[in-house]
C-alpha cells in the first residue's frame, strides 16, 4: 500500500513537472534566445545557447527615434507609481464609504458600482477619447492617470469592500468613543488594517498599468512619452517589418523583470486578489 | 425651524458617506454615465473625428451598415439621403470573435479544472508548481508575449523548427495561413489558464473530504465521484469562471493587434471585434460607427451573460449542505 502511494506520487510529480516545463518553455526560450547572436535565434530551438552575447541588449536598448529604452522604462515606472497612488486613495475611500458608512442611497450606488464591474470598457471608449481630446490631453499621461484618482477600477473598490467588511466593527466603535471622527477611523483603523488588500490593489494596479497596451496606443502619440509596451510594439513594427528580432526579444525579456520580481516576492497577495475578484486572465 | 434642523441633520448624517464616495461619484458620472449616453447618441450619427461639425443624425444607418451584408445589401440610402456602403468586414469580425470565444473559453476552463484537480492533492511543492503554472497568465497579456507568439508561429519560427527536428516537413506559416492564424490565438488564450486554475483550486479546497470518503464506501468510482460530487459542488465556481472568461474573451485586443501587425491578419482571419472597432474609430475616424459597434458588443455580452445565468438554474447547485 505504502509503496503504491509513493509510486503514484512520484508519477504525479513527474507529470506536473513535464507539463510545467512545456508550459514555460516559450518564455525560457525567449530569455535564452535574447542572449544568442541575432542570426542564430530562430535556427536554434534549444535552451542552451551555443554562443552567448549581449549585443541584442546593446542594440535593443538604443530604442528608436533617438529615445532609448531607459526613457521608456522610466515612463512606464512613472505611470505605475502615479496610478498606484491614485487607486489607493480613491478606491479605499469609496470602499470605506460602501463598507462602513451609513448614508442615503448607499445600496443603490453599490449596485451601480457592481454593474460597472461587468461593463465592457468599449462603450465609453469613443466619448472618453473625444472628451480628453477637447481637454487637450491626448498625447499626455492625463487620460491614463486621472481616471485612477476617480476610482474607475471598480475591481479594487469591490476587493477592498470585501476586505473592510471582514474587519471587526468593534475597533471602529472603540475609536469613535475615543473621539475619532469618520476620517480618523478611516486613517487610523481602516487603512492600517486593510493593508493586505491595499498591497493587492497596488500590485495589480502596477501590473495592469505596466502591461496595458490599448490605452497607451490610443493616448501616447510621441516616442518620448511611450511606455515600454507601446515602445515594444513600434519596435516590432507593422506586419512583420522587423529586422532586429534579437533586440525585440531582449527588450521583451527586460520588460518582464519587474513583473517577475513582484510575482515571486508577493505571491500570497496574488492568490488573494484572484480568488476574491476573479481578476484577469 | 423644525424642518430646517431636520435637513441639517440629514445632511450631517449623509455628508460623511458622500464625501468619501465623491471621487468615485465624479468618476462614475464623468467617465462612465456621460460617455455611455454620449456614445449611445453617437451610434445614431455619422460622427467623424476629423470633421465633428458635419455630424448628422442617420438613425439606424450604422446598424444597417453592420448587418446589411447579411441581407445581401452592398449599399443603402441613409435617412439623410446619403448613400452608405455596408461594412464588408463586420460580419467577419463577428464570426472570428465568436469562434474565438466558443473555442477558447471551454478549452481553457477544462484545462484549468484538470490542472487544479492535479494540484489539489497532498503533494510537496504544490505552491511552487502553482506559481510556475501561473507564469503564462502573469505575462500573457503583455506585448512582450504577443511578440514572442508571433515569432514562434511564423514560417521560420520556433514551432516549425521544433516540428522540423521531429521529422515533419511541408510546415505552414501558422500566423500567415488564414486556416490556422486564429487557432494560434486560441492556444495563446488557453495557455493563460492560471487565474481560472487558482479559482478552481480554491473552490476544490472547500469541498469536504468526507463526501468522497462516503462515496467510495458506497462503491462510487473516481469518475462517478467527479460527476456526482466535484462538478455539482464546484458549479458556482464554474459559473463564475465561465462568465468572467467569456466577458474577457470578447474584448481581446492586444494579442490580435500585435500578431496581425495592426491589421486583421491575412484575409482578416484574426480581425477581432475590438480590433475592427479600433480600426474603424481610429484609423478611419468613423467614431459614430465605432460607438454603434461598441453598443452591439455590449448587447451581445449582456445577452450571453443573461443566457448563462438563466441556464445556471439547471446546472448550478448552491446547496452545499453546510
Amino acid at each position: 500500500m505504502k509503496t503504491r502511494t509513493v509510486i503514484r506520487h512520484a508519477l504525479t510529480h513527474l507529470f506536473i513537472i513535464t507539463l510545467g516545463v512545456l508550459m514555460i518553455y516559450p518564455i525560457v526560450w525567449m530569455i535564452v534566445s535574447s542572449f544568442k547572436p541575432n542570426n542564430m535565434i530562430f535556427s536554434d530551438p534549444g535552451l542552451i545557447p551555443k554562443a552567448v552575447t549581449l549585443e541584442n541588449y546593446v542594440s535593443g536598448w538604443k530604442g528608436y527615434a533617438g529615445t532609448t529604452f531607459g526613457r521608456f522604462f522610466a515612463n512606464s515606472l512613472f505611470m505605475c507609481v502615479v496610478a498606484i497612488i491614485g487607486n489607493l486613495i480613491s478606491c479605499t475611500m469609496a470602499a470605506y464609504a460602501f463598507a462602513r458608512l451609513k448614508f442615503a442611497g448607499r445600496n443603490f450606488w453599490f449596485a451601480i458600482m457592481m454593474i460597472t464591474l461587468m461593463l465592457p470598457g468599449h462603450v465609453t471608449l469613443v466619448p472618453r477619447y473625444i472628451l480628453f481630446n477637447t481637454f487637450g490631453w491626448v498625447g499626455t499621461y492625463l487620460p491614463i492617470l486621472v481616471p485612477k484618482f476617480l476610482a474607475t477600477d471598480a475591481f479594487f473598490v469591490f476587493l477592498l469592500v470585501q476586505f473592510i467588511r471582514s474587519l471587526p466593527k468593534e475597533l471602529d466603535e472603540a475609536a469613535i468613543i475615543d473621539g475619532c471622527g469618520k476620517f480618523g477611523v478611516f486613517l487610523r483603523i481602516i487603512v492600517p488594517l486593510a493593508s493586505p488588500a491595499l498591497v493587492t490593489t497596488a500590485l495589480f494596479t502596477f501590473l495592469w498599468t505596466w502591461d496595458d497596451f490599448f490605452n497607451h496606443l490610443l493616448y501616447l502619440t510621441r516616442p518620448e512619452t511611450f511606455s515600454v509596451s507601446r515602445a515594444l510594439r513600434t519596435f516590432v513594427g507593422d506586419a512583420g517589418a522587423v529586422s532586429n528580432w534579437g533586440g525585440a526579444l531582449a527588450m521583451s525579456t527586460l520588460s518582464m523583470i519587474p513583473t517577475f520580481i513582484l510575482f515571486f516576492s508577493l505571491q500570497k497577495y496574488f492568490v488573494q486578489g484572484i480568488t476574491t475578484t476573479g481578476i484577469k486572465g | 425651524m423644525h424642518k430646517m434642523s431636520g435637513i441639517v441633520k440629514s445632511l450631517k448624517r449623509n455628508a460623511g458617506g458622500y464625501l468619501f464616495l465623491a471621487p468615485w461619484l465624479v468618476g462614475f458620472f464623468v467617465l462612465t454615465l456621460y460617455p455611455m449616453a454620449y456614445s449611445l447618441w453617437l451610434g445614431f450619427t455619422d460622427y467623424d473625428f476629423t470633421k465633428p461639425d458635419a455630424t448628422q443624425w442617420i438613425g439606424f444607418g450604422n446598424y444597417i451598415k453592420m448587418f446589411g451584408k447579411a441581407f445581401g445589401l452592398s449599399q443603402f440610402t441613409a435617412s439623410t439621403g446619403e448613400v452608405m456602403r455596408v461594412d464588408p468586414y463586420y460580419l467577419k469580425s463577428l464570426s472570428v470573435t465568436f469562434t474565438y470565444v466558443f473555442a477558447s473559453v471551454p478549452l481553457k476552463l477544462i484545462f484549468a479544472l484538470a490542472v487544479a484537480m492535479l494540484m489539489n492533492q497532498k503533494l510537496r511543492g504544490v505552491s511552487f508548481y502553482r506559481a510556475v503554472y501561473y507564469i503564462p497568465t502573469l505575462l500573457g497579456g503583455s506585448v512582450a508575449v504577443a511578440v514572442l507568439w508571433r515569432k514562434m508561429f511564423e514560417k521560420d519560427g520556433l514551432i516549425n523548427s521544433l516540428l522540423g527536428a521531429l521529422g515533419f516537413t511541408n510546415l505552414p506559416g501558422w500566423i500567415t495561413n488564414p486556416k490556422y492564424a486564429l487557432w494560434t490565438l486560441v492556444l495563446l488564450s488557453v495557455w493563460q489558464f492560471g487565474s481560472s486554475m487558482i479559482i478552481f483550486l480554491a473552490g476544490l479546497k472547500q469541498i469536504p473530504q468526507e463526501y468522497y470518503e462516503a462515496a467510495s464506501v458506497d462503491g462510487a468510482n473516481k469518475v462517478r465521484q467527479f460527476f456526482s460530487i466535484t462538478i455539482p459542488l464546484l458549479s458556482p465556481v464554474i459559473l463564475f469562471n465561465l462568465v468572467m472568461q467569456m466577458i474577457g474573451a470578447f474584448q481581446v485586443f492586444t494579442q490580435a493587434y500585435i500578431i496581425g501587425g495592426g491589421t486583421g491578419g491575412v484575409l482578416n482571419s484574426t480581425l477581432f471585434y475590438t480590433l475592427h472597432l479600433y480600426i474603424q474609430g481610429w484609423t478611419y475616424h468613423e467614431m459614430g460607427y465605432a460607438s454603434a459597434m461598441a453598443w452591439v458588443l455590449l448587447f451581445i455580452i449582456g445577452v450571453l451573460t443573461a443566457i448563462v445565468f438563466k441556464s445556471s438554474n439547471l446546472w448550478v447547485s448552491y446547496g452545499t449542505g453546510e
